[in-house]
């Protein structure tokens, strides 16, 4: 009786998890898998009854979402934007975790924490304080700029604009990333170094050489989730959109899908393209993290 | 272990050697302050520019305190009759309850993966895990448009129900209960004849509440940090959380500049609440728990 209780326990602790999921993740994403191959048919003026039904669309959604110039260009933005952010941020962070190791460093706990701090500060206060300060009217850079005859560069329009959003990205990043590293810095025993000191190697060497390599799966770890990340991005422009015209309502997929749902009304096309979205985002996850277990953790990946 | 290790190895050391890896410490120190300058210039920046009239703002150096903070957080607090204390409240509750929640659903769900051996229990935790991968906007509008279905679009209930379930504090949740909770433990009480759920309740919640509390800071951060989520799922001002808010604040900002102080001052207060609970609940940060690297 009492391996019978121990048999069902399992499957009642897990049920409400279950039910939350299934209610909450599994059925919208159902759900918006069959509004992608839908579409509203409208005859005449769409007015009266009957004039606006609902009908089969087969895969004319996705053929159309995958021939859109927006949102091809948007996806060519999210590209530039993370191939500047991801390797600045997670490069920063490793320094920066690499600095917190070496055990010659001072006032260590203060740098920890304020180059954490951002970490606990929104994305959308993140966009409006970095936003002011690329403001030339609002920002001491472009004030001292100016003291000196000079002017500095817009970082509102073109593709200065890169540079502004991935900057608040790096602001809010690097210290998550930087403490996942140093954590895992911490577990490497200190019989590894000294053993490289009297072989004579210096501590640049033994960052390279032995630190690098050991952290090296939660390198692949914090890649992996600033990737994710990366695709998604929507707070950040949506934020800084009116504090300049030089983002447009579909600057990133993102914000076309919610553009075309929300300000268009087109649900179903806006979820032929998220579904896009999310098929890129699971892709380019596995990928990476087939490619990354066979080389980070070695053939081992059973 | 290790570290007593290290220690014993770095006394014995010369002490020549060491004074001279000592010596020329000021290269990492500066490389870490300047990383510290960079993060926090901007809080520096929000902290003087709230203390600004809205005349200041646009005409004095930027770094030079004004004096209009009283002001500010008058006009801010008076603003359609106390609306931004409203959304701080907002935030408040679908930050603490969500997270609470969350963390509980995601306790009792990473223990009964940890510890019970049953079948499907591999393929359950992988779907789950799934979730993690699933962009949020891929979610939010159908979610919304469900909500809608279910007459609860716009509703407290359409921001908080898709908060409390965290594929990623499960997966927290079981790593740390597989380390935390020794089976004799649990076995022992099985031979009293302690009921599953009372084992649970009170032998494995009071072991993994270290973990459980990272879980729920987690949750609570993003909850609070969560634009996306609610701005897409409510319409009502008075069901915002700050950050929809503070976004609405900024739209108008830009025909009506004088409201540029308030989204400021505003900004300024709604991160103080974050950062007293990130440096007052420091020692419960398991960030190792992020790399897998649990020692029990």
């Amino acid at each position: 009786m009492a391996a019978r209780r121990v048999r069902s326990a399992p499957y009642l602790f897990i049920a409400p998890a279950v039910t939350a999921f299934t209610l909450l993740l599994a059925v919208p994403i159902g759900y918006a898998l069959y509004l992608s191959l839908r579409e509203m048919r409208i005859t005449g003026l769409g007015l009266g009854p009957g004039a606006r039904a609902e009908r089969w669309a087969g895969l004319a959604n996705y053929s159309a979402a995958l021939r859109d110039h927006e949102l091809l260009a948007g996806a060519g933005r999210v590209l530039v934007y993370g191939g500047l952010l991801v390797p600045v941020m997670l490069g920063l962070a490793l320094v920066f975790g690499l600095l917190l190791d070496a055990d010659r460093t001072r006032l260590r706990a203060f740098s920890r924490i304020a180059i954490f701090l951002p970490y606990a500060v929104p994305g959308v206060v993140a966009t409006l304080l970095w936003g002011f300060l690329y403001l030339p009217t609002t920002s001491p850079g472009y004030y001292v700029l100016h003291q000196l005859g000079m002017s500095g560069p817009q970082l509102l329009q073109g593709n200065g604009m890169y540079v502004a959003l991935a900057n608040i990205a790096i602001w809010g990043g690097t210290g998550f990333n930087m403490i996942v590293i140093y954590t895992s810095l911490r577990s490497i025993p200190a019989e590894l170094y000294e053993a490289a000191r009297l072989d004579g190697a210096s501590e640049f060497q033994i960052a390279l050489r032995i630190k690098i390599p050991m952290v090296l799966p939660s390198l692949v770890l914090t890649f992996f989730f600033s990737l994710i990340a990366t695709l998604q991005v929507f707070a950040e422009p949506m934020n800084l959109k009116p504090l300049t015209n030089g983002i447009s309502s579909t600057w990133s997929p993102l914000m076309k899908v919610y553009r075309d749902a929300f300000t268009r009304g087109d649900i179903y096309s806006a979820s032929a393209t998220s579904v896009v979205i999310a098929f890129v985002t699971l892709a380019v996850s596995f990928g990476f993290l087939k490619l990354a277990g066979r080389r980070a953790y070695g053939e081992d990946n059973s | 272990m290790t570290i007593t290790t290290a220690e014993r190895t770095r006394a014995v050391a010369p002490v020549t050697a060491a004074k001279q890896r000592r010596k020329g410490g000021w290269i990492p120190t500066l490389g870490l302050l300047a990383g510290a300058v960079y993060t926090l210039f901007p809080v520096l920046w929000v902290l003087i520019a709230s203390t600004k009239s809205i005349d200041q703002l646009f005409s004095t150096f930027t770094l030079l305190p004004g004096s209009g903070l009283f002001t500010n957080l008058h006009q801010l607090s008076a603003y359609r009759g106390g609306e931004f204390w409203q959304w701080m409240l907002n935030s408040a509750l679908y930050a603490g309850v969500g997270g609470a929640l969350s963390a509980l659903l995601s306790g009792v769900t990473g223990y009964a993966l940890a510890k019970y051996r049953f079948a499907g229990r591999a393929a359950i935790f992988n779907i789950l895990l799934a979730g993690v991968l699933m962009p949020p906007v891929v979610l939010a509008v159908p979610q919304y448009l469900l909500f809608a279905k279910a007459g609860l679009a716009d509703s407290y209930w359409s921001v908080l129900l898709p908060s409390v379930i965290s594929p990623y504090g499960i997966y927290l949740a079981r790593i740390y209960a597989a380390g935390a909770i020794p089976d004799d433990v649990l076995e022992a009480g099985r031979m009293d004849g302690t009921s599953e759920w009372r084992l649970f309740r009170s032998v494995a919640l009071p072991m993994m509440a270290p973990g459980l509390i990272t879980v729920f800071l987690f949750q609570f951060v993003a909850i609070w940090n969560n634009f996306l989520l609610p701005f897409v799922m409510l319409g009502d001002d008075h069901k915002f959380p700050v950050t929809v808010g503070l976004y609405t604040l900024l739209l108008q900002g830009a025909n009506a500049p004088a409201l540029y102080t308030l989204v400021i001052t505003g900004a300024l207060l709604s991160v103080l609440p974050l950062i007293a609970l990130f440096l007052s609940l420091q020692r419960f940060w398991r960030l190792d728990l992020l790399s897998g690297a649990v020692k029990s």
